[in-house]
């Protein structure tokens, strides 16, 4: 017979969960408004989804309770509130390209918005926890809503890309229950906090179950992040998706990823085992460097800004090998910049998107396309030229700061020779941005009719840019506030 | 006057941002009112221009990120402010030569950011703020290569950046380091350059530091083996991205190595004194030789630019004052001469379409006016006693003697070198019976391309016989610096060698 449990409310610290039930009742709210309404507008859907999307930020922002929070398995701490934070704008930001020009079958459709909805509740779970199967649940709730998102795009590519991302998120889901077994095998917990203490009480014994554990989780978390080698799903998934999802994956799974990896990583790089230092090392080395070199022979825009972003993912795992305060501020502050840059390249080509594959069979956005576009439409031209340079890491544009901050964390931390290596990647990664400029200023147009590049252009859609190009060049100013603000948050939760 | 420095800076990038209104009848009138403006403001700067202080002036200084240490800080001192009169009058008169039709207001436009960029280059105290313009002059050069070039433009440009970008990623981590080096020794955040200026470094650091932001500043000046971007660069680039590239960028390479190399780094740079003067050397020796094998007019005078820089980079580490005042008035002699010549052959291309040497000759008789200013150029360049080129060689040279004399007549041998090649040059393009038919018909210069050329003619001859006011007040500022750069020095060597080269017969 099982004692009866007794809980008090109060301990659950139930304002803890509000900012994801919003979100859960706003979805299944979509769902009901569809059951007796039939044919809504998209824009509705976005505007009402964006609404309660600012209301889950504002629960976020507003919360002030203690940071555990029912039965202890929320962990509400400054990282947490920070990525929230990542992640709502990001979404606030990323929804409304619904709006543009052409109609697309997926906004039509409630689904859409709701399964949307749910997957940011998954990304939010991820990086309010510490407990590793909560952290599971979060990340196939995402996981899940995101494949069918893709789907819902209904082209043959964008099935391709919903299976392929299926089958590689599966595996590594299996990764990731194996690792978490691991560890609750060698410490008899789920909670990061506890293995951790677990495994510092002895001494980090037996080696050889830690670095597996370790092992698959970095496997695990690798293909969230798009780690090489578990990189390859991105270009074909990132192709396959709407320019608008593409952009949204580069950004947001991966901070809610690169929370979970401070989370764990830190705690085992604290270690002292030099050997699991060596293999994240390794791991953002390569990334880094590889996928800047794959970028360099990409014939196709999105792709090349897939591998830009399996990079940049990179140097932000750099962040995360480094692991002081500095370096970790440096992460958000990188991300959140990145984040704008990133919002106004994958909306430009969403706005330049034409519904047949003018320029080449096989790509949809192939550098050709966008061959003296100086010429035809300055002002596109301009500002895609900007956010170029600065995902370059160009001063003063925006990614810049970030890197800046990342590069300076390096060299405090003495690890100079990945200041180096992340510099010369910087230069690497400057052809193939400029690879992009060289088209649009130095040659000549295919053809001169600006409309066939703004069927898609609508003002939503050219507000959005406008206000990611405006923080992309006066980033500078942003620096400091945002400096101060990650600061004190990752500074109260200790990292 | 308390804002000036702001207000020469930014002016032309908020003129260039109005430039989008203009329309593309009126946009060459617009430039050239712009720079005319901006050079009338660097020249009100010189009047303002304290001649008595060696420190620097007009100082702005505001936080923009405090936490990290950056801010806003400029101040003018001798040293910059000329490279500063330059860059505005050598804009001014290539706007003034400009007669590209094609999208001229995009070039234009892209012209006045690139003024920005320069002017802010040598105006900038603050280092991430100094890294940021150094980078972003890239951006406008690029596009006025690639754009307006000729054949192989594009990858001509491509070469340019990636070159120059590459080089400086490292100066980045330089920086970076510099700046944490400042957080250590001191508990605060700067990356202010007067600041550093008092950091003392050891040795073995600063010779780590010194190669970062070597690299960067060789590329740019270009020092061998690092200048194969430039032939191709000038080679294909517009003319008037030939007469600011040589006339200012490069110059932004060895006002590096005066304004951070030397001062940060006294004791790496003794150091490597030695290894640089020899790269030197070969610049000025191999640039002549191969200038003296081009059949191309423009290319004769890029690789006479790299012959001409190794002089500078050789007076620059004389460690002495004659040696370091005489680097930076050759790069304000250099900036008009080369700048002259590029224009120069931008005005015969014109004409004839081919910048071939064996395409000319006795073109004197044709074009009297343009071979005369050529000539008088060509002497400049080669370095005849009364021009402006003759007193920054003699004094870089003069300075380099008290370090090394065998290596002073080496590179001396590149004036004689230089006289070769350019006498050659002309020779076959002005002299001679006139072997073309349709060189017979070339008319003379134009009214606007006398109107550019006139005023740099005579300021070859006026600064060339009378250099004093320029002079003096370089030497205030280096020799500021020289002292500060033996009271930090970390090795009673460098010490010694400093005052040795500074003082004659061993004593001061």
């Amino acid at each position: 017979m099982l004692e009866p449990i007794s809980i008090n409310v109060a301990s659950l610290n139930l304002p803890a969960l509000l900012p994801m039930a919003i979100l859960t009742l706003g979805a299944l709210g979509i769902i009901c408004v569809d059951l007796a309404v039939k044919k809504l507008n998209r824009s509705f859907y976005t505007m009402i989804s964006v609404l309660f999307i600012l209301l889950d930020l504002g629960a976020v922002i507003g919360y002030n309770g203690p940071t555990r929070g029912f039965f202890d398995v929320l962990l509400i701490d400054g990282i947490a509130i920070i990525a929230q934070v990542i992640i709502l704008v990001a979404s606030a930001f990323f929804l409304p390209l619904s709006l543009s020009n052409r109609h697309f079958k997926e906004f039509e459709m409630a689904e859409f918005y709701a399964l949307f909805l749910f997957m940011i509740v998954g990304f939010q779970f991820m990086v309010v926890s510490d407990n590793l199967i909560l952290i599971f649940i979060g990340l196939e709730t995402a996981s899940l809503s995101l494949y069918t998102l893709i789907a819902l795009h209904n082209r043959a590519k964008a099935f391709e890309a919903a299976i392929k991302y299926f089958t590689m998120g599966a595996l590594a889901a299996g990764f990731y229950t194996l690792s978490a077994l691991i560890f609750y095998a060698l410490t008899g917990s789920v909670e990061i906090s506890q293995i951790e203490w677990a495994l510092v009480d002895r001494n980090f014994e037996p080696l050889v179950g830690v670095l597996a554990g370790t092992v698959f989780m970095i496997a695990a978390l690798g293909f969230k992040l798009s780690l090489v080698p578990s990189h390859t799903w991105t270009p074909d998934v990132y192709e396959g998706s709407s320019a608008p999802l593409a952009g949204y994956m580069s950004v947001v799974p991966k901070i809610a990823g690169f929370i979970v990896a401070m989370r764990l990583f830190e705690m085992l790089i604290l270690s002292g085992v030099v050997w699991l230092e060596n293999v994240l090392y390794a791991s953002v080395v390569i990334t880094m460097t590889l996928a800047n070199i794959t970028a360099l022979v990409q014939e196709d825009v999105k792709r090349m800004l897939a591998f830009s972003s399996i990079s940049h993912a990179g140097f932000i795992m750099g962040a995360i090998l480094i692991g002081t305060t500095q370096a970790n501020v440096a992460l958000f502050l990188y991300w959140v910049l990145f984040m704008f840059t990133n919002l106004g390249a994958f909306t430009m080509l969403w706005i330049v998107r034409h519904q047949k594959n003018l320029w080449d069979e096989r790509y949809q956005h192939p550098f050709t396309k966008f061959s003296g576009m100086v010429k035809i439409m300055p002002i596109t031209a301009t500002i895609m030229g900007v956010f170029m340079f600065a995902l370059a890491g160009m001063p003063p544009f925006s990614v810049f700061w970030g890197k800046l901050y990342l590069i300076s964390a390096a060299v405090n931390a003495q690890f100079i020779y990945l200041a180096v290596i992340m510099a010369v990647n910087s230069a690497i990664a400057v052809y193939y941005y400029m690879k992009l400029v060289v088209y649009m200023f130095l040659k000549e147009p295919v053809s001169n009719d600006a409309a066939i590049y703004e069927t898609n252009a609508s003002t939503p859609l050219k507000i959005i840019v406008g206000f990611a190009a405006v923080v992309t060049i006066s980033a500078v100013v942003l620096v400091e506030p945002l400096l101060n603000i990650i600061t004190k948050y990752v500074t109260a939760s200790g990292f | 006057m308390d804002h000036i420095l702001s207000l020469i800076i930014f002016f032309p990038f908020v003129a260039g941002l109005f430039g989008f209104l203009v329309n593309k009848d009126s946009v060459r009138a617009y430039g050239i009112s712009v720079s005319a403006i901006e050079f009338l403001l660097t020249l009100v700067l010189w009047v303002g221009f304290d001649s008595s202080n060696a420190g620097y002036q007009f100082v702005e200084y505001t936080a923009l990120i405090p936490s990290f240490g950056m801010s806003y800080y400029l101040g003018v001192d001798g040293i910059s402010l000329f490279l500063v009169i330059l860059t505005s009058l050598m804009t001014m008169i290539s706007l003034i030569a400009l007669n590209i039709e094609k999208d001229a207001k995009n070039l234009i436009i892209s012209v006045l950011f690139l003024e920005m960029t320069m002017v802010g280059v040598f105006l900038i105290l603050d280092v991430i703020l100094f890294y940021s313009f150094w980078e972003l002059s890239l951006v406008p050069m690029l596009y006025i290569i690639g754009a307006w070039g000729s054949a192989r433009r594009v990858y001509a440009a491509i070469k340019f950046f990636l070159y120059t970008f590459a080089g400086s990623v490292l100066m980045l981590v330089g920086i970076l380091y510099m700046g944490f080096l400042y957080h250590e020794a001191t508990g605060i955040w700067s990356f202010a350059l007067p600041d550093w200026y008092l950091l003392q470094i050891p040795l073995q650091m600063q010779l780590w530091l010194f190669g970062a932001f070597f690299l960067a500043f060789a590329i740019k000046v270009p020092m061998f083996p690092f200048h194969t971007w430039l032939p191709y660069a000038h080679g294909q680039a517009p003319t008037i991205g030939s007469i600011i590239l040589a006339a200012v960028l490069l110059k932004m390479g060895s006002y590096g190595f005066v304004r951070f190399s030397l001062p940060l780094f006294p004791d790496a740079s003794v150091y490597f004194l030695m290894p640089i003067a020899i790269i030197a050397i070969i610049m000025v020796i191999y640039g002549a030789m191969v200038a003296y094998a081009q059949e191309d007019m423009k290319q004769v005078i890029a690789y006479s630019s790299i012959s001409h820089m190794g002089i500078v980079v050789l007076g620059t580490f004389a460690m002495n004052a004659e040696g370091i005042t005489g680097s930076i008035f050759l790069m304000l002699s250099h900036g008009i001469v080369s700048g002259a010549l590029f224009m120069l052959v931008g005005v015969i291309y014109d004409r004839r379409h081919t910048k071939l040497m064996s395409e000319f000759g006795g073109i004197a008789s044709v074009m009297p006016n343009f071979a005369t200013i050529y000539g008088i150029m060509l002497m400049a360049s080669v370095g005849l006693p009364l021009s402006v080129g003759f007193v920054g060689e003699f004094l870089s040279l003069v300075g380099f003697y008290k370090v090394n004399w065998v290596m002073t007549l080496m590179a001396g041998s590149g004036i004689i070198l230089g006289a070769v090649y350019m006498l050659n040059l002309y020779k076959k393009s002005f002299f001679g019976p006139i072997t073309h038919e349709e060189n017979r018909t070339l008319k003379d210069l134009n009214g606007k391309e006398l109107t550019a050329l006139i005023p740099l003619v005579a300021l070859v001859v006026i600064l060339g016989v009378f250099p004093k006011p320029v002079l003096s007040t370089i030497d205030m500022s280096v020799k500021k610096m020289l002292s500060l750069m033996e009271q930090k020095a970390v090795e009673n060597d460098t010490r010694d060698l400093i005052i040795n080269v500074n003082s004659i017969g061993g004593k001061r």
